[in-house]
């Protein structure tokens, strides 16, 4: 009972910061057709530079502040600079963003070392929480929170507010939306810092779960397509669903069949892939 | 008639130059043969036919570890190894290309990547069989089995030559044939072939796995080159090290990407001979290649001599 309630629990939150990312990830491509290899770079670098951050000044707040200003700023200029000056290919696309990703992950080794290291939880989610006779940490409580937090929001953006009926417009058709007048070009921008931003945010809450250490970009990277691909790409709501479904596989996969743990994940998604190639909740 | 004569003297110099090496260069040259062939196999679906993948590994890998493991593990018979690294590939790719060829663009490029991440994972879990992240050491040279033992570097690369040169030549044959014609008319356009009646999935279908075979071909190569597999050559690096070879060489050439395959192995050696940043100078040919060089060495070759003809 215990280890079943835990598990869940961790699985919920891993599920949850993969969903950070998937929702990104997906935006983007539902918007820009863009497959963004870079947005583990994204986790990864949001998260040492909260890691420097909080050494330097002591607190989460500023530390996560700025790991999401600084991936936002890689991001703007990773869009406006460089995927811009692309045509509209997906190859030269996705290998200038793993251009990137080589890049970020390379100097990020040379900066910060090649030694794992674990992001200080704040102060406030410190403890553990008592269910009778289930002790739950607090601080996968707040990340759990995070996302859902993030996914209400995301979703009322979307639905309700102007400015999500323009994007849902952009995705549908840019050509069209461009002629109504609405300014596709900088939304692409903000919908690419966005995601950027979500993905900087995974890193840094995730960071005192996870720690931070070289391959963890690509690592997050692959489970996060594993998420748009079970979920749909370019579905906010297949992103949080695919990303709950990712974290609990690999949580009780890692649990139960540890020798087998990455192909607890990749197997279930093939069969949905054969069953349902645009997935669970694709469009197409 | 000059690109015939062309290729001649480039196998008399392949066959001749290596005579003057030494066991360093020697080894370093057998390599780019075998990421050159890696490449032309990639080429075959990316070039000729417009299919993006971004698991080509898989077929690499599957070849090593195969070939790999029965040395190892079986039995040390050359024929019989790299036989069943050649099927194991091409059972790979029949195997993945239905799932993956129902997709295309971005979609095919995540589903690839996504079905190679389910051989990489294995081959990291597995530890009992495959050695986990460690990885797979002692593949011995070929020789069981054949008249005379490829132990040493001449001999070994001379049997990579020929392999290269009898695959580059089917290849050669397959891209010019009305088979490959039709590869090119699906890249154009793939709706109007189905239009005139071609059976478009069963071309590339057949495409995807020859690809594949040949991956593997190079895979199988590579485990007797490096006596050594891990799963660093089924992983998204490694797959994506492909494409970059191709883009670099120039798409839809035969040989660019056979010379991109090259150059690549080539700067690899050099650059990390001086600094341990190598992943950073690949990062930046990835950003520069599809920047400023799209049509790749070929292409800007054939653009300069069209301006001097012209």
């Amino acid at each position: 009972m215990t280890f079943w309630a835990i598990q869940t629990l961790n699985g919920v939150s891993f599920g949850m910061l993969l969903f950070l990312l998937a929702a990104g990830l997906s935006l983007i491509f539902g918007l820009m057709k863009i497959l963004n290899l870079a947005h583990g770079s994204y986790y990864l670098l949001g998260a040492y530079v909260a890691l420097s951050v909080t050494a330097a000044t002591g607190s989460f707040l500023v530390a996560a502040a700025a790991g999401t200003a600084a991936v936002v700023g890689l991001g703007i200029v990773m869009e406006r600079v460089f995927l811009r000056r692309l045509p509209h290919d997906e190859l030269p696309q996705a290998l200038l963003t793993f251009g990137f990703l080589l890049i970020v992950g390379d100097v990020s080794l040379a900066i910060w070392g090649g030694t794992p290291q674990t992001l200080p939880k704040p102060a406030l989610f410190e403890a553990s929480l008592r269910f009778g006779p289930l002790v739950f940490p607090s601080y996968r409580l707040f990340v759990i929170g995070v996302g859902a937090v993030v996914g209400l929001a995301l979703w009322l953006l979307q639905e309700r507010t102007r400015l999500g009926a323009m994007l849902r417009a952009a995705i549908d058709d840019a050509d069209i939306a461009r002629a109504t007048g609405i300014n596709v070009s900088l939304l692409s921008t903000g919908v690419f810092a966005f995601g950027a931003g979500l993905a900087a945010l995974g890193g840094i809450i995730g960071g005192p779960l996870l720690g931070v250490y070289p391959g963890a970009d690509f690592e997050i990277l692959l489970l996060a397509f594993v998420v748009v691909i079970v979920g749909g790409l370019g579905s906010l709501k297949g992103a949080f669903v695919g990303g709950l479904l990712v974290g609990l596989l690999d949580n009780f996969g890692k649990a139960l069949f540890p020798q087998l743990a990455l192909f607890t994940i990749f197997a279930p998604m093939a069969i949905i892939l054969a069953v349902r190639p645009s997935g669970l909740f694709g469009a197409r | 008639m000059r690109a015939v004569l062309a290729g001649a003297v480039g196998v008399v110099l392949l066959a001749v130059v290596p005579l003057g090496l030494s066991s360093y260069q020697l080894g370093l040259l057998t390599k780019m043969l075998i990421f050159a062939l890696f490449a032309m196999s990639l080429n075959l679906i990316l070039g000729y036919a417009g299919l993006p993948s971004l698991g080509h590994a898989a077929y690499f890998g599957v070849g090593a570890y195969t070939v790999g493991l029965l040395a190892v593990k079986v039995v040390d018979n050359f024929w019989l190894d790299f036989g069943a690294g050649l099927l194991a590939a091409g059972v790979t790719s029949a195997l993945f290309g239905l799932l993956a060829l129902r997709a295309r663009g971005a979609y095919l490029l995540m589903i690839t990547l996504a079905l190679a991440q389910v051989l990489w994972g294995i081959a990291f879990g597995w530890r009992w069989l495959t050695g986990g992240d460690d990885g797979l050491p002692g593949v011995p040279r070929p020789g069981a089995g054949l008249p005379w033992s490829l132990g040493g570097g001449l001999a070994f690369y001379y049997f990579v030559l020929l392999v290269f040169l009898g695959l580059t030549l089917a290849l050669w044959v397959v891209v010019r044939s009305p088979f490959g014609r039709a590869l090119v008319g699906i890249r154009e356009s793939e709706r109007r072939m189905e239009v005139l009646g071609y059976d478009t999935w069963r071309y590339k279908y057949v495409a995807f796995v020859l690809a594949g075979v040949v991956a593997g071909a190079s895979g199988n190569l590579f485990v007797y080159y490096n006596g050594f597999v891990s799963p660093a050559y089924l992983s998204i690096v490694f797959s994506a090290m492909a494409l970059i070879m191709v883009i670099l060489g120039g798409a839809g050439t035969l040989l660019g990407p056979a010379l991109g395959g090259a150059v690549i192995v080539l700067l690899e050696n050099v650059i990390s001979a001086h600094t341990e940043r190598w992943l950073t100078v690949l990062g930046l040919i990835y950003v520069l290649v599809t920047l400023f060089a799209p049509a790749g060495i070929m292409g800007f070759v054939r653009a300069r001599l069209r301006g001097r003809l012209a």
